[in-house]
């Protein structure tokens, strides 16, 4: 076997500026997949960790039927105080949950005394909130420029960007939240600006925050209650087995007439950005395909090529003995470390630009964001398995020319000119 | 005895609707040991029953037996086992294989073929190569050395393996006149110190003297058998 792959090492050297140009598009291809997985990746990752950290939370628990009316942020479908008791004793016992936070959600109208616009609010406990979704502190600004959110006190409210500026809302300046209650019936309550929300991409991107003792006063709420728990896992890797294990849990719980209490949500379901997270995992899948068929193409014609110039050596070698299995082997051999140099190289190439693109800092701005920062990195698993995937092609792309040459009649082929 | 026992040997070409008839209702036998040579003018049969001796094809009818084994029926692997275990090669072309050297090329058959172990037959090899006269060129690439080099290497990759017999379709054709009677003589040398039977064809009038044995054939028919040990 080290034989043959000598001979088939040396053939590669014989015709070495067709193995260049082959080894070539080989690492072009792999190079641009490579790329493309590392970037979109790490955008995807970026993103996933905005919304997760600053917004959703990894996973949401709401009353049943809450998401499915959520734009209209239903005051009905809170959950009562002893449900909310309940919920946390549940959560307490996941190790895997490392914080969570009950907001209470509901639109109102905001006025600075002279227009008057309508927001939606979250009701939180600041503490909890900033545990929870803890990049929210870096889309806070306050009044000076100081580390982590400003405060979120009784009688204080962080107005969004979009708002401030469209009514001029500057931070400490006093304005008036009303809104209508359960009941129907309508309360307003004075506020100070203390700080701005920065606008964000996908659900609650929009959205201002009050201190949730004031949310329970603005709508005369009574005890501990809430709309939405959000939850914080130690990794999105352990998403999948708390998810299950919660949605099963919470199942259990019924009301008199034996339907299901809560329901349970995963960041996934609750922001279109899923959806472009799954395009982005397609368009990898598109690369990959497109890189197969160009390492499939390009090898198979190379060693077609290889076996027709051959023929009389084929002839000869066949002729003094040698199996066709050894024939067969020489050519795959061939085809085999075509695709290994290829997969090698381009790997280190990937590996390199990508350090260098992490030196150079890639800015790029998606929906309302400006200053996403972009990391490129890939993993050994992804690296690995798309140089084996080339490996594996240029295996299956030698086969064909490996048969035909291994098929041929010793006595055709040594006539052959 | 009897290396090579042909009866009735034919063999027909379809080209198209036209059957050419290469070989027709040939039998002969080559004794062990001997020097023999295949003649005839272009078209004769000379390559298509150099090809049927050497395994390397199947006839249409006859039989022939090889080291006394019937090989008309053998399929592709076994004729390739069979070509790897009795039989040796020399081309007109030369046929080295152009990535590697002398001795690689030599060594060849031994590991590729035989599945010997190359270290233990490195005495044999260097024997071979320097009795062949190219020792001195054994790390050379074969396009590094010239037509007579190249087919005294390729008399040594036939030797290498021990064969029965070695087959050797026009070897002088691709040489000069001095060098094709250097190779004839090393072939007959090799011959004399092996005992391998030689069977090689040529339309070389002045090589043919050198064979012991003479073949002629015209139109795919045996015409002549000439015995010259006995003048």
């Amino acid at each position: 076997m080290i034989r043959i792959a000598r001979i088939a090492y040396r053939n590669l050297l014989r015709y070495s500026r067709r193995t260049m140009l082959t080894s070539t598009l080989i690492i072009i291809g792999i190079v641009a997949v490579l790329l493309f997985i590392a970037i979109a990746g790490s955008f995807k990752q970026l993103m996933v960790g905005q919304i997760t950290d600053s917004m959703l939370g990894h996973l949401q628990v709401h009353r049943k039927g809450y998401v499915a009316s959520i734009d209209n942020s239903p005051l009905n479908l809170n959950l009562k105080t002893r449900q909310v008791i309940k919920l946390k004793e549940i959560l307490k016992d996941y190790d895997k949950i490392t914080a969570y936070s009950t907001r209470l959600k509901f639109g109102g109208m905001l006025s600075n005394f002279t227009e008057t616009s309508n927001i939606r609010l979250n009701g939180i406990n600041p503490e909890m909130e900033l545990q929870t979704v803890p990049l929210l502190s870096q889309r806070v600004k306050g009044k000076e420029e100081t580390e982590g959110a400003p405060s979120l006190d009784q009688g204080q409210i962080w107005i969004p960007e979009t708002l401030a500026k469209g009514m001029k809302l500057k931070i400490g300046m006093q304005v008036v939240l009303v809104a209508t209650n359960q009941d129907g019936s309508v309360n307003g309550v004075p506020l100070v600006v203390s700080g701005i929300v920065g606008a964000m991409t996908g659900p609650g991107g929009r959205d201002g925050y009050l201190n949730i003792k004031d949310a329970y006063q603005l709508l005369r709420i009574k005890g501990e209650e809430v709309n939405e728990i959000t939850i914080r896992l130690t990794s999105l890797s352990v998403m999948k087995p708390v998810f299950s294990s919660l949605k099963t849990q919470l199942s259990g719980f019924k009301n008199e007439k034996g339907k299901t209490i809560f329901e349970s949500h995963t960041w996934e379901k609750l922001t279109p950005f899923s959806n472009i997270a799954k395009i982005i995992d397609l368009l990898t899948l598109f690369v990959k395909i497109i890189l197969i068929a160009i390492v499939l193409v390009s090898i198979m014609n190379v060693m077609l090529m290889a076996v027709y110039e051959r023929i009389r050596e084929i002839g000869t070698i066949a002729a003094i003995g040698t199996s066709p299995r050894k024939i067969w082997s020489l050519f795959l051999m061939e085809g085999l470390f075509l695709g290994i140099f290829g997969a090698v190289v381009g790997s280190l190439i990937s590996l390199g630009i990508i350090q260098v693109l992490n030196w150079k800092t890639i800015a790029m701005s998606f929906g309302r964001q400006n200053t996403l920062i972009l990391e490129p990195s890939i993993a050994t698993s992804e690296v690995l398995v798309t140089a084996l995937i080339v490996i594996g092609i240029s295996a299956l792309a030698s086969l064909q020319p490996a048969v035909k040459a291994s098929k041929l009649e010793p006595v055709d082929a040594l006539r052959h000119f | 005895m009897s290396l090579v026992e042909i009866s009735n040997l034919s063999k027909t070409y379809q080209m198209g609707e036209v059957t050419i008839s290469a070989l027709k209702e040939v039998s002969l036998e080559i004794e062990e040991g001997t020097f023999v040579s295949v003649i005839g003018p272009s078209g004769s049969g000379k390559s298509t029953l150099m090809n049927l001796i050497g395994v390397l094809d199947q006839p249409t009818s006859g039989t022939i037996k090889v080291a006394g084994q019937e090989v008309s029926h053998l399929n592709g692997k076994e004729r390739a086992n069979f070509r790897g275990d009795h039989l040796g090669f020399v081309f007109q072309n030369f046929n080295l294989i152009p990535v590697l050297t002398v001795y690689e090329n030599v060594e060849y058959p031994l590991i590729m073929v035989k599945n010997e172990n190359a270290s233990q037959q490195r005495d044999h090899i260097n024997g071979l190569l320097d009795a062949v006269g190219v020792l001195d060129q054994r790390s050379k690439m074969p396009h590094q050395i010239s037509g007579g080099q190249m087919q005294r290497v390729a008399v040594a990759r036939a030797l290498v393996t021990r064969p029965k017999l070695v087959i050797a379709d026009e070897p002088t054709a691709n040489l000069d006149h001095d060098t094709a009677h250097k190779i004839i003589n090393l072939m007959k040398e090799m011959k004399d110190k092996w005992n391998t039977t030689f069977i090689f064809s040529t339309h070389d009038p002045k090589i043919i003297g050198e064979a012991e044995i003479i073949y002629t054939l015209e139109d795919g028919m045996l015409k002549n058998r000439e015995d010259r040990r006995l003048k």
